[in-house]
């Protein structure tokens, strides 16, 4: 089902600025406050992206930790619980706090422009995943402060998390954190999967979407029904933990393998979650940095859908030594071996996109062809794991800590990085520093490796998982150490990211630079928009005739199927710069206050469950937030997606406005409020008030 | 413009180096090396691996190789040049669909039977119930009836050449018993129970640890298999039979501190200061949470098998075990120096260290004393 976009429509005479006030809808599209309300679909990627690049330092200062604890043995860096809260919180905090986040905000901000939308099918709710996971964030790092951290593994097994065990607040804060977080995905997924199916612009049927998005689109499945998997899972351990329940207590019938099944079957559809979206990207910066089509672009999209199946047919190879019986062992190890199948499938059809192109070694060009090659790796260790007899060898050992770090870093990680060199230009306007880029990368290529490689000699030497330190004498102090000194040089590589994003973005304002809307001549449609996007994405809805329409209005086939540059080249790249005329206006999605009212709701909820089980009356607190929470969501039922009146953006500095005639009483009202007049009107050198 | 050709051969030498690292890697032998298989179980799995490494390494060099050589073939040589747009190929999605496939026929078809093998329970075999404790390992090994021949810990003695099964399960969360060089890993699960076969070629140790997160001191759980001739292991059993009382000391009381012998006020403090609660010694105390020291003094190692059954060892770990071992359940029992001394001589009256299979540390071999 594709929609049209609403054309733009001509603002009166003398429209005025909509006063926002306490208990008014809010209405102001710049400052602090215009991010905690806003709903744009641009500004909530964003915030995702900022807020899981900062966890991201934080997993990496685990990481030094971690490493410094084991580079010799006996370390005394950090001891036998620090160890134990540290990669419990590493492991947490990467895959739920940083990968799947950065993926979202890929998501987010792209889909939309992809399809050529204006934004997500339910703005609001989109708001409400963001808020959620900050918020899950935080109330997974508050237990910093109040008591202990996590400690039972990301992975949590019972009954060893169960209140026998561990019996401190860590892994209420753990169950707590993740049932939150765990909200985000599942309403973003439907978000999303709503937004691909029905919000695609004329003329894209599902076969033109790019890969980017239909990659997408199969993650929000697997969020779709994954998500629900652990949660039930964490409601059954906080039921154990917290009401008496059994569930994984055999010593009244229940069973600590139950655990074991429902948290991989969330957990593997949960890997491919975090691969997909890195693997639409290096889809998208492979073929516009080989001027070429992706290879296979029917293949790429039908072996993502057949991961996102037989993803679910695997669960039990990380269960190979529970001790499950030949017959299931039999039947899980030959499907997590076909499932290598359209995996290897999508490397061979990157490199023929590469193959006979014209290759340009940006710094996302670097970064993508190194997930082919570090994914390559990782996949084949994990093919070893699939030989579930050695498995019984390999697993709970680093060398599968090795295959792991291999697919979500040298894999999900790098692909991440190269979307950010590739579309930080659309979002902010700005280009990073190519040189300091490649420096990135060739710290990360060097460092990476020499982290993890030695991890698989590590673990085949017969260092297990999760031990805080090792004696002398089993062999493993070189290969440890060498794989400490890799990690600082990751951690240098990053610091250079950093700095080049802050001295990009002072040479910018200092030079009022700009860039152009396709600085990488690239093929998809977000880059027929300017950079940095305007609120309103789209003047008109775009019409769309092929895959990869944009590339089309700007080039075409000679007879030897050569790229040929089309007469309109120069008007289609013109007509990409364009803004909204003066005195034209959009209809947009209006801002709110619920969604980060209604994540704060649930946030406080939490803390209710945690403490509840101290002393009962905690759970008012729980019962205050659940009171909060249903009254946000009637007021926000009954809110308005859109004010009828307020929701256009202009073209001078994309703040909204009013239809109110002057005079009226809400025009009067506008006057005085100094919030809407002036800081909205910057000039379109500097990063504008529009950015996303 | 002319082709760099060296580059292929480039990237085949660093992939040739690459490995050559991690032969080296691998080559070293450690305590813990799975490369290193000493027995029919660990053998048959380290051979199933070997043709599905060089698979993997040749896939590997292959891949790698395609992908070096076209980033230098097909660099941008300038900004006229205008690649033929080629959108896929059937021909090649068919080949690299079904080539891999055909790959994962033949290393499926391979690991099968190894699956069953692995699981199969031998008539034959020496039955030893294994029990995971938060950190350390019981064995209990059964006789035709079921019923227990030796109660041991720590250290699994079994006889050159004979197939033992193991019966795992646990008294508390879940572990994972791992003896690298004889075989790979099973969860021990509180109510449930798994079982694998090792079987040892020669007489040697073997070391292992367990393998799965099992709480503060998870490090700090770690098991050795001591394998030694079939008379050597007839001797260790008849001398850890169960039905054996140890040597019964009179109570010391503060009038006879003079003139007892450490032993027996070594004796006397085991049964006063708390141990009797919690350890079992045949005919003296009956407690079943930390492992049975009936036999102590025959075990190369205690505390979960992370120290050498030496007495400076012992002394340090008698003196405070939380600091030894991070959230051992046995507490700090402020005992001086003095008390720990005599406990100590007590211990060494438990079992007789030439049956340790490994050698003895000075002043640990007072063994029992003659009646």
């Amino acid at each position: 089902m594709t929609s049209v976009l609403e054309p733009p429509v001509l603002l009166p005479e003398d429209p005025r600025p909509i006063a926002s006030g306490a208990l008014r809808r809010p209405a102001r599209t710049d400052g602090f406050w215009s991010w905690i309300t806003s709903i744009d679909h641009k500004r909530v990627g964003i915030m995702y992206g900022v807020t899981a690049m900062t966890f991201f330092v934080i997993g990496g200062f685990e990481a030094l930790l971690i490493r410094l604890q084991l580079a010799s043995p006996n370390g005394r860096i950090l001891d036998a619980n620090a160890y134990n809260e540290v990669f419990t919180m590493h492991g947490t905090t990467m895959v739920f706090l940083v990968v799947m986040p950065l993926g979202a905000a890929f998501m987010n901000y792209l889909i939309p422009l992809q399809v050529g939308a204006r934004d997500v099918a339910f703005p609001r709710l989109n708001a409400l995943s963001y808020w959620l996971f900050l918020f899950g964030g935080l109330f997974l790092y508050s237990s910093v402060f109040l008591g202990g951290m996590p400690n039972g593994g990301w992975f949590g097994y019972a009954p060893n998390t169960s209140i026998v065990y561990s019996p401190g607040h860590n892994i209420d804060f753990w169950i707590g954190g993740l049932l939150i977080t765990g909200i985000a995905s599942t309403v973003g997924a439907v978000n999303l999967i709503t937004t691909c199916l029905n919000m695609r612009a004329p003329g894209m049927g599902l076969f033109r979407m790019p890969v980017f998005t239909w990659m997408a689109l199969v993650t929000q499945f697997l969020l779709l029904f994954a998500l629900p998997v652990i949660t039930i899972a964490l409601f059954l351990l906080m039921f154990d933990r917290n009401f008496g329940a059994n569930f994984f207590n055999p010593a009244n019938g229940g069973d600590p393998v139950l655990w074991q099944h429902l948290f991989w079957l969330f957990g593997h559809p949960e890997v491919y979650i975090m691969i997909m979206p890195a693997f639409g990207i290096v889809s998208e910066v492979i073929p516009t940095f080989s001027r070429k089509p992706l290879f296979g672009y029917k293949v790429m999209v039908f072996s993502g859908i057949a991961i996102g199946f037989m993803g679910w047919g695997v669960w039990v190879h990380h269960m190979f030594a529970v001790g499950l019986g030949p017959v299931s062992i039999t039947a899980f190890s030959i499907s997590t071996m076909f499932i290598a199948v359209p995996t290897g499938v999508k490397i061979f059809n990157w490199i023929g996109t590469m193959w006979k192109g014209s290759l340009r070694f940006t710094s996302a060009m670097l970064f993508a062809v190194g997930l082919v090659s570090m994914f390559t790796i990782g996949g084949l260790s994990g093919v070893t794991h699939s030989v579930s007899p050695h498995d019984r060898q390999q697993t709970d050992t680093y060398y599968i800590v090795a295959h792991f770090h291999y697919v979500l870093f040298g894999g999900a990680v790098f692909g991440i990085f190269a979307g950010i060199y590739f579309w930080y230009p659309k979002v902010f306007g700005q280009l990073l520093d190519e040189r300091l880029g490649k420096v990135h990368f060739w710290l990360w290529i060097v460092g990476f490796n020499l982290t993890f490689a030695p991890h698989h000699i590590l673990g085949l030497q017969g260092m297990p998982r999760r031990i805080y330190t090792y004696p002398e004498g089993t062999g493993w102090d070189f290969w440890n150490m060498v794989s400490t000194v890799g990690s600082f040089i990751i951690a240098l590589g990053l610091l250079v990211f950093f700095a080049n994003v802050r001295r990009t973005d002072k040479r910018h304002k200092r030079d009022h630079l700009t860039v152009e809307a396709d600085p990488w001549d690239a093929r998809g449609l977000e880059w027929s928009t300017p950079s940095p996007v305007p609120a309103y994405n789209f003047i008109e809805s775009p019409e769309i005739h092929a895959v990869d329409d944009w590339w089309h209005r700007k080039y075409t086939e000679d007879e030897d199927g050569r790229m040929q540059r089309l007469d309109d080249y120069d008007k289609a790249k013109a007509s990409a710069e364009e803004h909204l005329k003066p005195g034209q206006a959009v209809h947009l999605p209006s801002p709110s206050f619920y969604p980060i009212i209604a994540a704060a709701a649930i946030f406080v909820a939490m803390f209710g469950v945690v403490y509840g089980r101290s002393a009962g009356a905690n759970y008012a607190i729980t019962g205050l937030g659940v009171l909060v929470l249903v009254c946000t969501l009637i007021a926000w039922a009954l809110e308005p997606s859109t004010e009828p009146d307020d929701a256009l953006v202009d073209a001078d500095a994309d703040r909204l406005l009013g239809l109110a005639p002057a005079g009226s009483a809400q025009a009067e009202l506008g006057s005085g409020d100094g919030g809407g007049d002036q800081p909205a009107l910057t000039s379109g050198g500097s990063s504008g008030g529009g950015a996303g | 413009m002319g082709v760099r050709r060296p580059s292929s051969l480039r990237s085949a030498a660093v992939a040739v180096c690459c490995l050559a690292i991690l032969g080296a890697g691998c080559a070293a032998d450690t305590p813990q090396n799975t490369f290193d298989p000493e027995g029919p179980f660990s053998r048959s799995v380290d051979d199933l691996i070997k043709p599905v490494f060089l698979i993997a390494a040749v896939v590997f060099v292959f891949v790698e190789g395609l992908i070096v050589y076209a980033m230098f073939r097909f660099r941008r040589r300038s900004e006229e040049d205008r690649p033929e747009q080629i959108h896929g190929s059937t021909k090649f999605e068919l080949a690299w669909t079904i080539a891999p496939a055909l790959i994962l026929v033949f290393v499926g078809v391979i690991t099968v039977s190894k699956i069953f093998y692995l699981d199969r329970q031998f008539k034959d075999a020496m039955q030893v119930e294994v029990i995971g404790h938060q950190w350390w390992w019981e064995y209990n090994y059964k006789d035709g009836d079921g019923k227990t021949f030796v109660a041991a810990a720590n250290e699994l003695h079994i006889p050159v050449g004979r197939k033992v099964q193991l019966n795992l399960t646990s008294a508390d969360v879940i572990h994972n018993y791992w003896p690298p060089k004889l075989a790979g890993k099973i969860y021990a699960i509180p109510g449930r129970r798994n079982h694998m076969t090792i079987q040892a070629d020669k007489a040697d140790f073997y070391y292992g640890e367990c393998a799965e997160y099992c709480g503060l001191s998870h490090a700090n759980m770690r098991l050795r298999v001591v394998s030694e001739s079939q008379a050597d292991f007839d001797r260790w059993v008849e001398a850890n039979s169960p039905d054996r009382p140890s040597f019964s000391y009179p109570i010391v009381g503060s009038d006879d501190q003079a003139t007892a012998s450490e032993e027996a006020k070594g004796h006397t403090l085991f049964l006063q200061k708390g141990c009797s609660g919690c350890h079992a010694v045949n005919g003296v105390a009956r407690g079943a949470v930390g492992p049975n020291l009936t036999y102590f003094n025959s075990r190369a190692t205690f505390a979960g098998a992370i120290f050498e059954n030496d007495n400076d060892n012992l002394r340090a770990w008698l003196r405070d075990p939380p600091s030894e071992k991070p959230g051992s359940l046995m507490p700090k029992l402020n005992l001086s120096e003095t008390e720990i001394t005599s406990l100590i001589a007590y211990l060494r009256t438990l079992g007789d260290p030439g049956l340790r299979g490994a050698p003895v540390p000075s002043g640990v071999a007072a063994g029992p004393p003659q009646p």
